[in-house]
């Protein structure tokens, strides 16, 4: 049976609630597992970049304008975290 | 009755200047320092400059054979989308006009590529017609690695964000494409004089 995504909205609500910076974030590029808290940070730029410790490579770019986010996860594989 | 000029309260306001600066944005006297990596340090006996992608063949400079090209000193104001601008900036560099001479293509747009990873999106007639150089001195002297060095885009009449540092080439392409910021929120052309600075402005 296949849904839409209203159905997950509880799921999805209880997941991007936990506190971000203790999830282990797994690198798209090299594979290495990192903090959310321990990556690499550029803030003086037109949006926010999160970078991989061990590779550089990108994990996030968040834009914030105009009332609303831009978030691009490409460069992370997984995000680990406890539940609540 | 009382007249009360609240003119002589407020900030004192050179009216040649403010004509200068586009909506939303304010003035600054510093150079902030804006980068979304680490700052890559290049070795100049390995740095070169190409143009590729949709052309007759793929044209290289090496970092001599680049500063043995005619240079231009120009004199603009830039506009960082994150609203500061500054006036009256003075960079040496090769006009673009002088590396796309006598390159054929098809292409009507632009992906500029930098070290680092770092890609910005134009179309090709933003970077042609004396509006857009390669620039290696800022003030006189040689561009710090802070602000792009050893050389930077410089396309002055759109966001600063544009004007990639440590620029090492330019791909031609039939499509426009986003680079960057623009895959993410920012406007895929960033005009300042009508704010393009997001998606949908
Ligand atoms: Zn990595």
């Amino acid at each position: 049976m296949k849904l839409d995504g209203n159905a997950v909205a509880g799921l999805l609500r209880e997941i991007f609630a936990v506190e971000m910076t203790l999830a282990a974030s797994t690198c798209g590029g090299c594979g290495a597992v990192h903090p959310v808290g321990r990556v690499d940070v550029y803030l003086n730029a037109p949006g926010v970049v999160l970078r991989c410790p061990s590779c550089e490579q990108v994990l996030m770019r968040i834009v914030h304008g105009k009332g609303r986010y831009w978030l691009d996860l490409a460069g992370i594989r997984r995000l680990e975290f406890p539940d609540s | 009755m009382a007249f009360i000029s609240r003119g002589f309260k407020g900030k004192r306001r050179d009216p040649a200047a403010s004509s200068r600066l586009p909506p939303g944005q304010y003035l600054v006297d510093g150079f902030p320092v804006l980068s979304a990596g680490p700052t890559p340090r290049a070795d100049l006996a390995q740095w070169t400059f190409s143009i590729e992608g949709e052309v007759d063949e793929p044209r290289r400079w090496t970092w001599e054979e680049f500063r043995r090209l005619p240079s231009e000193k120009v004199t603009v104001d830039i506009h960082c989308v994150t609203k500061w601008s500054k006036l009256d900036t003075s960079w040496t560099g090769v006009s673009l006009d002088t590396l796309l001479e006598g390159v054929e293509t098809a292409a009507d747009y632009a992906m500029v590529f930098s070290d680092g990873g770092y890609t910005t999106n134009l179309p090709l007639e933003d970077l042609t017609g004396g509006k857009a150089w390669i620039a290696f001195e800022y003030d006189g002297r040689p561009l710090d690695p802070e602000h792009g060095g050893p050389a930077r885009l410089l396309v002055p009449h759109l966001y600063f964000w544009k004007s990639a540092k440590w620029v090492r080439g330019i791909a031609l392409q039939l499509q426009d494409e986003p680079g960057f910021w623009e895959s993410n929120g920012y406007h895929l052309y960033g005009d300042p004089w009508r704010e393009q600075r997001y998606w949908g402005d």
